[in-house]
């Protein structure tokens, strides 16, 4: 099997999310970049899996200026064979999209995952996007993926509950929560990353159809107010009188 | 034009659907154009998107349409979308909503905008919507610079409002291409409202022990109304189902009421639940960071004070309406 895994970079969970220039740009300094963790946690560990069941190779491929590195290098040492750069400064989904599909297009991958999202902008369009130009079926929000001979079973996330789908031939995924368990890269896999194949590619020119042009925190909670735990009837009165939910 | 795909479950319209329809009708006016509906699948009371705003009400009714391929929706929807002049297109930040999304923005080359919250501005003949970024810690204004603008409403961004009668259903013929994949299964959990639909959460975390203890968490949820959800270690451990759980790496919910019961309120929780209109928390512990994103908050042990507030909704239950 021919795998091919897209892995993002995203701000750390914790990191303080401001703006510059007057809210136009996102605010890196102090910043610390992660893979994003539905790229590395589920659908890369699911890629090698089915690698080791299976026998064939895991590419990743990644979109952004060479400081990125350290996140493809953190892929190799958990288990991808090789690894492709596309030398750009990424500026939408769609800037991402085109230059995966363009990559793809004449490599014939069985299957070609990407995260459900982004933490950051959270936009769950790549995969989408990639299948739509290279016309393949796409599932998104994958929980499970397994194999019976030539044919995929893939279960994703509906609305409370989950839909179980059979797929044949070449198709895209995205990856949610349940498709595998993390793994941490060991010593030997950190080495062995150092010399495997890492291809660094111009990207294709690509015209964005939307941008972001303003960023703001919204802004905090004023004071909580504090019910008395004996007083149960008087939270049921702020939630109907005051917040009028109930 | 302004084209808003409807959902159906079980051949009939979902109730987000009507939402969809009225935020696409309020999108066509700030267009000075109208709205239309369409429903893809068999549905039987389709006319009633027309009290929400839908000058019409199309429909393909092809039984392959019946279960939901990202591929083929999508074909369908561009045909018709390019045949009726689609300036907008706008479909719910539902599962096969967000399948879509990526797919129509490529085959319309429309700007894709996931998960809009608010009504659209036009400045210089560009929309600009609002869409929560960063899980909810911040909030984007994303410009459409293309001839054509593809939506994702997320849920509970607008109260839908009933303003003209029902409409006929027109029947549509489009060419159906073949599916590449098949359902074999489909499992929801019947009678409860969906976490990303729900107007009431409550969800309880680490601080509730062992999960036999849940039963007081679902009595509340029972008496309010409420859909339950739960911290990520409490999913993690399987006390709870995967499903329920909410934050950043989980589903992320904007409910009128949240209720906190046990939960610490880390960052990646928060972000997750943060644009909840209205958050309770009950943690014992009065230096939990949750109460500095809650707007009334209960201190002391969950076990005494879950079943006091379940009886206290009960009561006022039984004298309100
Ligand atoms: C990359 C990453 C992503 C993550 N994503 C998510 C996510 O999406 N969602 C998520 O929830 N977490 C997420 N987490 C985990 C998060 O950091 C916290 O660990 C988690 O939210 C804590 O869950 P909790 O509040 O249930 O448990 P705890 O932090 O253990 O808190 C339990 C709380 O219960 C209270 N309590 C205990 N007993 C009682 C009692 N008798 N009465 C009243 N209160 C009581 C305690 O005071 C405490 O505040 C993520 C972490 C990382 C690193």
């Amino acid at each position: 099997m021919k795998i091919l895994v897209a892995i993002s970079q995203t701000p750390e969970t914790t990191a303080r999310i401001a703006f510059k220039n007057e809210g136009t740009i996102f605010d890196t300094n102090g910043v610390n970049f992660i893979m994003n963790p539905y790229d590395e946690w589920y659908a890369l560990v699911r890629a090698l899996e089915l690698k080791e069941q299976k026998g064939g190779s895991v590419t990743v491929i990644h979109c952004g200026p060479p400081a990125n590195e350290v996140i493809i290098r953190k892929a190799l040492a958990i288990g991808a064979d090789d690894a492709v750069r596309i030398n750009m400064e990424p500026l939408s989904a769609h800037s991402i999209a085109i230059q995966i599909a363009a990559y793809a297009k004449d490599q014939s991958f069985d299957v070609i995952f990407a995260g459900k999202e982004t933490i950051d902008y959270n936009e769950s369009l790549v995969g989408g996007m990639v299948a739509e130009l290279l016309d393949l079926p796409f599932i998104s929000h994958v929980s499970k993926l397994v194999y019976n001979d030539a044919v995929a079973s893939v279960t994703r996330d509906i609305e409370g509950g989950e839909e179980e789908i059979e797929v044949t031939g070449p198709y895209v995924v995205s990856a949610a929560k349940g498709l595998a368990e993390q793994r941490i890269p060991n010593m030997r896999g950190i080495m062995s990353a150092k010399t495997k194949p890492l291809q660094v590619i111009t990207p294709v020119p690509e015209e964005s159809t939307a941008d972001y042009i303003h960023f703001q925190v919204p802004a905090a909670k004023t004071s909580v107010k504090m019910v008395d735990p004996n007083n149960m009837d008087e939270l049921v009165r702020l939630l109907h009188e005051e917040a009028k939910v109930i | 034009m302004v084209l808003v795909v409807a959902e159906t479950l079980e051949g009939k319209i979902k109730n987000s659907s009507f939402e969809t329809v009225y935020y696409g009708s309020k999108v066509a006016e700030i267009l000075g154009t109208s709205c239309h509906a369409l429903i893809l699948g068999p549905c039987s009371d389709g006319g009633r998107l027309g009290s929400f705003g839908a000058k019409e009400v199309w429909q393909v009714e092809d039984q392959a349409l019946s279960s939901f391929d990202s591929q083929v929706y999508t074909k369908v929807i561009t045909q018709i979308a390019k045949e009726q002049g689609a300036k907008v297109v706008i479909v719910a930040d539902s599962s096969n909503g967000k399948s879509i999304l990526g797919r129509l923005s490529i085959a319309l080359n429309a700007g894709p905008v996931r998960g809009a919250n608010k009504l659209p501005e036009l400045k210089d003949g560009k929309l600009n919507f609002q869409r929560p970024v960063f899980s909810g810690k911040a909030i984007a204004t994303c410009r459409v610079n293309s001839e054509i603008a593809v939506i994702s409403l997320m849920g509970n961004s607008l109260k839908p409002q009933s303003t003209g009668a029902e409409v006929a259903v027109k029947a549509i013929n489009v060419e159906i291409p073949a599916s590449k994949t098949k359902v074999i299964k489909v499992e929801r959990s019947v009678g409860i409202v969906p976490l990303p639909e729900a107007q009431i959460v409550v969800s309880a975390g680490r601080g509730m022990k062992d999960p036999s203890n849940w039963g007081i968490v679902e009595d509340l949820a029972a008496v309010l109304g409420a859909t339950t959800a739960c911290s990520r270690p409490v999913a993690d451990s399987g006390w709870r189902p995967h499903h329920e759980h909410v934050g950043q790496t989980g589903i992320a919910i904007r409910p009128n009421l949240y209720i906190a019961i046990g939960i610490s309120g880390a960052i990646q929780h928060l972000a997750g639940v943060n644009s909840s209109k209205v958050i309770v928390v009950i943690n014992k512990d009065p230096e939990a960071p949750f109460f500095k994103a809650a707007d009334y908050g209960v201190c002391g042990d969950l076990f005494e004070i879950v079943p006091k507030f379940t009886e206290a909704v009960k009561k006022f239950k039984s004298t309100h309406h």
